[in-house]
């Protein structure tokens, strides 16, 4: 199987430093490190591997790189986002836990192609014991060499440092995860400036998720070519998915980019207790719900979730969801998570995610009225584009992919004040 | 520079200003509720989404830079239903009691919800309830009313220097509050009074007492700190309602500090004086402007007669305006007296004579702001002008200007401090000496000054510390990181130096050290008026008794102009024996008061409010005002009253018809600017010797002056006297000096000077310099002695 | 006053940032002092903000926007269940049906001995191994059935 994330993961004692050598670990930083390869050159190879975010947005990871100042008089900082609490989302946990010392690898190369000497890795504020462990990471690499002052005797000195989060899904998002290190709330910023320019402490900052880091040092071991064949075109490299729900055996999978959603289905056991599939959120709960007959026609790459799926691969969460799922109630569960999580700085999130989770929750009890469809549409369109982060967005898209694809069941909610599905 | 296109209007605009900015110079308005122009941009309430060619979404023009060809359209469909939807947002938990709440009718979201809301609410659900708060006495709180805007959090984090409010909580139950329990100290704060938008933050002492569309809005000039800040009076009926502040970029910006803000209430305090009151054995009894005038003026002939001229003494209060001290100036030379002041609170006249003109800031206020180096010597700025030390902090954020401080108390500056020496007053003295050898001895230095030959001689002996070291050299422009070549400097004395009784020596010094460095020297305004007073010489003739020796060599007969004796000037305690032992106190004042008790007569004057007239603030600008309210009761003008007693004294050319008149002829019929320029000066004609005291063994006052004691008016504002109630009424030493004394931080003791003596509690302050105790005037303390000396602090058997 | 301990931890948290910035650990503080009191009393959060020279309000913005503190007491366990969509659909339901049985009480309660707390979570990043809970924030149990809710709690002295 190709894997790259999860390369230790069928080794024993994957998570050990030792093992990790075993399949090459850290040589690949050392020859870059020691043979002093130019940043241009290993940014170019994360451009040719076509990997894109693995956080959700999917914004190609080598142009990200080339953005931090090159010539900036101070420190930088990289820092890898493992604060993943969108609901679906649970494959960076597995990876700090099978993998952690490839996402410090990877960090490292990131910091010597960008400059920096210092890197923090937000961790979840759930995941203590992979906490915990990712510390242990860090110590045993220090230890080793792999980390600290003047790596393998020469100039380039960084280290790394946990960062324990304390539940906050918002602190997913780049800007507001850079003000939670700062020891503040995780309020979002406004962009531009993007962190690249102003991020962590006011410094040039590159974040990205922890699956990014981790697929970089395959990269530069064999070649971003390499890693892009592992997928299609538009979407280089192998992806985790994530698979929860009605499935049977749900868990972490990774496989190369376009593999169809019916082979990915059918490595989680398929939908369980035999039963039809319903419909499927392809990325995590803030994509779009798709319709299962439309998701079995989809591979699973950017390009056809979108064009095919009309939602996106986000950060590959897929939650799959059969026959006997009532819709309005997982919609009032989503739109209670996106209220209770917005972070209360702009108005239309603030204000808007309580309305949408209200409306949502009287149809939802049997008490909707006739206009809440639409009205559920109007407020969704007036919070989406007019936020300062993507929050706003996730919390409408949702609502807004729920009322088009199952309509009926909310009009029958309405109607009936009681649900199509489960009576 | 970009050229853009605001609604069809194409313009050039400075590179890197936002769409709001841009907007805002064309006026063309976009809403907004979280963007103000002083503070950072949060970008939260979403409320001045624009539509920009070329993008998809709107953008908040706030947070929006403007970019080369950039297309912007405020009230195209497309933002005018994002602005449209955010309102709805923004009202859906709103009361929307508009009828009730004390901002109805100057409130930013009812103006726009009118524009922009719809009638009727789609949203039907329960609306948001915030339990309310109490943040102190000033400012009332409302806080279902607030929209998250975030304005006074960042101003007092930003303006204030203190993070005091904060957003709690996240979601839609987010909410504004200070830590639990505290109030909002900042001497700022009811700037955000302004700032909120809505009615959430709103005046305590004002609420519910008018409509914004009841006042009558008078323009007029702030009376207590050295600024001269530009103020807006709203009366009703004949009452002061409220103050707040007039934009004056240059001076106030749009700001205005809390007693500034608040102390109209002093002037509608129940102890107005509204008729002349003439003393009847133990009694007062009210009579006629006549007769009142005619008794004083009868008086002060008498004295003359009995006694000669220079049995006068006249003592005037350094917030008066030029014109009135330029006719009580006038009235004492008629009479032939030469005894006036309006210096009360000094105790070091040795400069008398030696002053080359009138002192002042020696800069603009604008200027501080652009300071590289500051050398500020013997002043608790935030309490004497609290917006100037927001400058400082400008200066040091956002000019990175290294600021050092000697004081002989810390008072937290709210910026990062480069050097902060806290010594005993006679410390203050050698601390100068040390920098003034360190800054001589220094490669960088400007020029040699011809030191007196004393000083020359005391600088030999003294010897340099390490932080004297660092001060000359940060004023010299070295640097941590890197050295200035021409850093732009300032010294500073503050109030407090300038009632230190080595007042002459640190003024010397200081000079010195400023000139050795091509630096501004300056000298703040005790008060609103000392410079103006200064220009129009109300002062001691030479030779005559200064406001001091009048006091210490008691005269048969005083006039006082607003003064408060043993509030207002240096020493309380001689300042009412004085009036107790004198055979007539003529005392023109707005207020009754039982520092008064030895008064013969009481003729009521206007306070600042009700008379028209000139104040030089501190940079030496001339600002002239008209009364904003009638006066109240029988009370007069004090131009009046002088014009009219110099009339009954059978003086020449009191035939004044309007204060303008006065001014006239206090500038000599020239134009102020062309005085001012003329006349403000700081140097001194000769360095002044300088001697080495040993420091004394025995306890030093600290006698400064809090925030809301500055002067009768404000010492009558209940609200800000339960503001600063924390900081009179107490004596404080350092830990160390409690101890050595065997004394009890938080006990009462006895503080004992000039043969009085009262009880205070005790507190640890370790702040304070060793050998000194703390006893800040207050109604308590106001009967001590000297600010500054000899104090006893003992326990109570 | 914080602890001895407390504090010792808390210096270590302070060593991964520059020193200028002491604010940043201001959440490990909070956890620190949370994990050793039980909750966060209001003196515990002046403590932390004196120890880390940041103005009161600051850390009680923190305290308060991050849900895993606690500003009022709680049971010796706090049980934090998950309630969100992947869960959901594998019927936490009667996992926390389960737990208000058995403990006689609902989210958000404490049972009377004082040693139970029972909250509703947001999600975990955990949703492989639906339904889940927390306790104390700290310790993960996954693939839930009531039977093995019983044994937990059996184990919780
Ligand atoms: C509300 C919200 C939550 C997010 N949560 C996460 C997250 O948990 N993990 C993550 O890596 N990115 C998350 N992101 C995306 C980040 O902002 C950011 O784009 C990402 O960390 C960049 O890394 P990448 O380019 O490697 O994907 C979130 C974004 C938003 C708007
Ligand atoms: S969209 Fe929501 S989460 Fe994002 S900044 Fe606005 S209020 Fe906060
Ligand atoms: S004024 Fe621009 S977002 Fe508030």
């Amino acid at each position: 199987m190709n894997e790259v994330c999860f390369r230790t993961r069928h080794l024993p004692n994957p998570a050990s430093l030792e093992t990790y050598r075993s399949i090459g670990g850290y040589e690949t930083l050392k020859r870059l490190v020691t043979e002093k390869v130019p940043a241009a050159e290993i940014i170019n190879q994360v451009k040719l591997s076509g990997l894109r975010g693995r956080g959700g947005a999917g914004f190609p990871t080598g142009l990200k790189w080339s953005f931090m100042p090159r010539y900036y008089d101070g420190p930088k900082y990289v820092i890898c986002n493992t604060d993943e609490g969108e609901p679906g989302t649970f494959k960076d946990r597995d990876i700090i836990r099978y993998n952690p010392h490839q996402v410090i690898e990877g960090m490292a190369i990131a910091a010597y192609a960008m400059g920096a000497r210092v890197g923090y890795n937000y961790i979840h504020g759930e995941i203590w014991a992979e906490y915990l462990a990712f510390e242990r990471a860090l110590d045993e690499a220090r230890a080793a060499g792999f980390l600290g002052e003047h790596l393998f005797g020469t100039d380039f000195s960084f280290d790394i440092y946990a960062h324990h989060g304390y539940g906050a899904y918002i602190c997913g998002e780049e800007t507001a995860l850079i003000e939670s290190i700062e020891g503040k709330k995780g309020q979002p910023r406004f962009k531009p400036p993007f962190p690249a320019s102003y991020g962590l402490y006011g410094r040039p900052t590159n974040v990205n998720n922890t699956e990014s880091y981790a697929s970089i040092p395959y990269i530069l071991q064999y070649g971003g070519q390499a890693f892009q064949d592992l997928g299609v075109p538009g979407s280089g490299g192998t992806k985790i998915f994530s698979v929860s729900g009605h499935v049977e055996k749900p868990g972490n999978y990774e496989i190369g980019m376009g593999t169809p959603f019916p082979k990915l289905l059918e490595l989680a056991g398929g939908v369980w207790k035999g039963r039809k599939l319903k419909a499927v959120i392809p990325g995590g709960s803030s994509t779009a719900v798709v319709p299962g007959e439309i998701m079995m026609q989809c591979t699973m790459d950017y390009d056809s979730i979108a064009k095919v799926g009309g939602s996106s691969l986000g950060a590959g969460s897929v939650i799959v969801m059969d026959e006997t799922t009532d819709m309005v109630q997982v919609l009032n569960r989503l739109s209670y998570f996106y209220y209770e999580e917005s972070c209360g700085q702009c108005t239309p999130c603030r204000e808007g995610t309580g309305w949408l989770w209200r409306v949502v929750r009287r149809i939802a009890q049997g008490k909707g009225r006739p206009e809440d469809l639409d009205l559920l549409l109007d407020v969704s369109n007036n919070i989406s584009g007019r936020t300062i982060c993507a929050l706003g967005d996730a919390a409408a898209t949702p609502v807004i992919s729920f009322i088009k694809h199952f309509r009926p069941e909310f009009e029958y909610y309405i109607q009936h004040g009681r649900s199509m599905v489960t009576g | 520079m970009p050229q853009i296109e605001i609604d069809g209007i194409p313009v050039e605009v400075e590179h890197g200003i936002s769409i709001i900015e841009a907007a805002d110079k064309l006026g063309i308005p976009i809403p907004r509720f979280c963007y103000h122009k002083k503070l950072s941009v949060a970008a939260n309430c979403r409320m001045c989404l624009v539509q920009v060619e070329k993008f998809a979404k709107p953008l908040p023009a706030c947070a929006t830079p403007v970019s080369d060809g950039m297309k912007i359209f405020t009230r195209s469909k497309a933002a005018v239903e994002a602005q449209k939807s955010v309102m709805e947002f923004l009202l859906i938990n709103h009361p929307l009691d508009c009828p009730i709440c004390d901002q109805g009718g100057e409130c930013d979201l009812q103006d726009l919800a009118v524009a922009y809301g719809s009638t009727k609410s789609r949203y039907t659900e329960e609306k948001r309830v915030v339990v309310n708060k109490n943040i102190g006495p000033l400012i009332a709180t409302d806080m279902t009313r607030c929209i998250q805007c975030t304005r006074c959090v960042r101003f007092l984090k930003e303006v204030g220097g203190l993070m005091e409010l904060g957003m709690i909580n996240r979601t839609e139950h987010a909410e504004i509050t200070a830590y639990i329990g505290k109030s909002v100290e900042s001497e700022l704060s009811g700037n955000i009074i302004d700032l909120c938008p809505v009615g959430a933050l709103t005046s305590k002492p004002f609420r519910y007492s008018a409509r914004g569309w009841e006042l009558e809005r008078r323009p007029a000039i702030a009376p207590h700190d050295g600024l001269g800040s530009h103020i807006e009076v709203h009366v009703k009926n004949g009452r002061v309602m409220r103050v707040v502040p007039r934009e004056k970029e240059s001076i106030n910006e749009c700001w205005l500090s809390d007693r500034d803000r608040f102390s109209y209430e002093g002037v509608n305090s129940p102890d107005r004086l509204t008729k002349p009151l003439l003393r009847r054995g133990d009694q007062w009894v009210e009579t006629d402007w006549q007769s009142a005038l005619e008794f004083a003026a009868s008086r002060i002939k008498d004295t003359i007669a009995r006694h000669g001229p220079d049995q006068i003494g006249m003592l005037i209060s350094p917030h008066s305006t030029m014109e009135e001290g330029f006719l009580l100036k006038k009235i004492a030379k008629g009479i032939g007296c030469g005894n006036i002041d309006h210096r009360l609170r000094r105790s070091d006249y040795r400069l008398d004579g030696n002053f080359q003109g009138t002192p002042w800031l020696g800069c603009n206020l604008t200027d501080i702001n652009q300071l590289d180096r500051i050398l500020l010597i013997g002043s608790i700025l935030r309490n004497e002008h609290p917006l100037l030390a927001h400058r400082f902090r400008c200066a040091v954020k956002y000019n990175e200007a290294e600021l050092s401080l000697i004081n002989p108390l810390g008072q937290d500056f709210l910026a990062p401090v480069a050097h902060k020496v806290i010594t005993s007053p006679d410390g203050m003295v050698e601390m100068l000496l040390q920098v003034l050898k360190a800054v001589s001895t220094l490669e960088r230095r400007l020029l040699c000054l011809c030191l007196p030959p004393a000083l020359t001689r005391v600088m030999e002996t003294v010897e340099v510390s390490e932080t004297a070291r660092a001060i000359a050299a940060s004023l010299a422009g070295y640097g941590k990181t890197y050295d200035l070549i021409s850093p732009r400097v300032g010294v500073f004395l503050g109030n407090l130096a300038q009632h230190h009784p080595r007042y002459a020596e640190l003024y010397t010094l200081a000079e010195a050290i400023a000139s050795l460095n091509g630096a501004v020297f300056g000298v703040l305004s005790e008060t609103n008026n000392r410079v103006g007073l200064n220009l129009a010489r109300a002062m001691p003739r030479r030779g005559a008794l200064n406001a001091r020796t009048m006091l210490e060599q008691p005269r048969k007969t005083y006039v006082l102009f607003n003064v408060e004796p043993e509030f207002d000037c240096h020493n309380g305690k001689m300042a009412a024996d004085a009036m107790a032992a004198a055979e007539c106190v003529i005392a023109l004042t707005s207020y009754k008061s039982e520092a008064l008790r030895d008064a013969d007569v009481l003729l009521p004057i206007a306070p600042f409010t009700e008379t028209s007239g000139t104040y030089t603030s501190m940079e030496g600008r001339v600002q002239s005002f008209a009364a904003a309210n009638r006066p109240l009761g029988e009370c007069r003008p004090g131009w009046k009253v002088l014009r009219v007693l110099g009339n009954l004294l059978g003086l020449e050319g009191f035939d004044y018809e309007s204060s303008e008149q006065v001014k006239d002829e206090v500038f000599e019929g020239e134009a102020p600017s062309k005085v001012v320029w003329n006349r403000l000066n700081n140097n001194l004609r000769v360095l002044f010797d300088i001697e080495i005291r040993p420091p004394s063994m025995k306890l030093q006052r600290i006698g400064d002056i809090p925030l809301y004691q500055t002067d009768g008016t404000v010492r009558r504002a209940p609200s800000l006297q339960a503001a600063g109630k924390n900081c009179i009424g107490y004596v404080s030493m350092n830990g160390k000096d409690i101890q050595s004394a065997g004394l009890k931080p938080g006990t009462l003791v006895r503080v004992s000077q000039g043969g009085e003596s009262v009880e205070l509690p005790l507190r640890q302050d370790d702040r304070l310099a060793s050998g000194c105790a703390r006893v800040p005037l207050g109604p308590s303390t106001a009967r001590l002695g000297d600010l500054f000396g000899e104090i006893r602090v003992e326990a109570i058997r | 006053m914080l602890s001895a301990e407390a504090i010792a931890q808390i210096d270590r948290e302070l060593t991964k940032y520059p020193p200028e910035h002491r604010q940043s650990a201001v959440i490990s503080a909070l956890r620190i002092v949370q994990a050793e009191q039980g909750w966060l009393s209001q003196e515990n959060i002046t403590d932390v903000a004196e120890y880390l020279g940041i103005p009161p309000i600051r850390a009680l913005e923190v305290a308060t926007f991050y849900n895993m503190f606690e500003l009022k007491p709680v049971g010796k366990y706090k049980i934090t269940v998950c309630t969100n969509i992947s869960c959901m659909l594998r019927d936490c339901a009667s996992i926390v049906q389960h737990l208000e049985k058995r403990l006689g009480i609902t989210f958000g309660e404490t049972t009377p001995d004082g040693k139970f707390t029972l909250r509703e979570g947001e999600c975990m990043g955990c949703c492989g191994g639906a339904p889940l809970f927390h306790i104390n924030n700290t310790d993960m149990y996954e693939f839930l059935t009531p039977e093995k809710v019983d044994e937990i709690l059996e184990g919780l002295k």
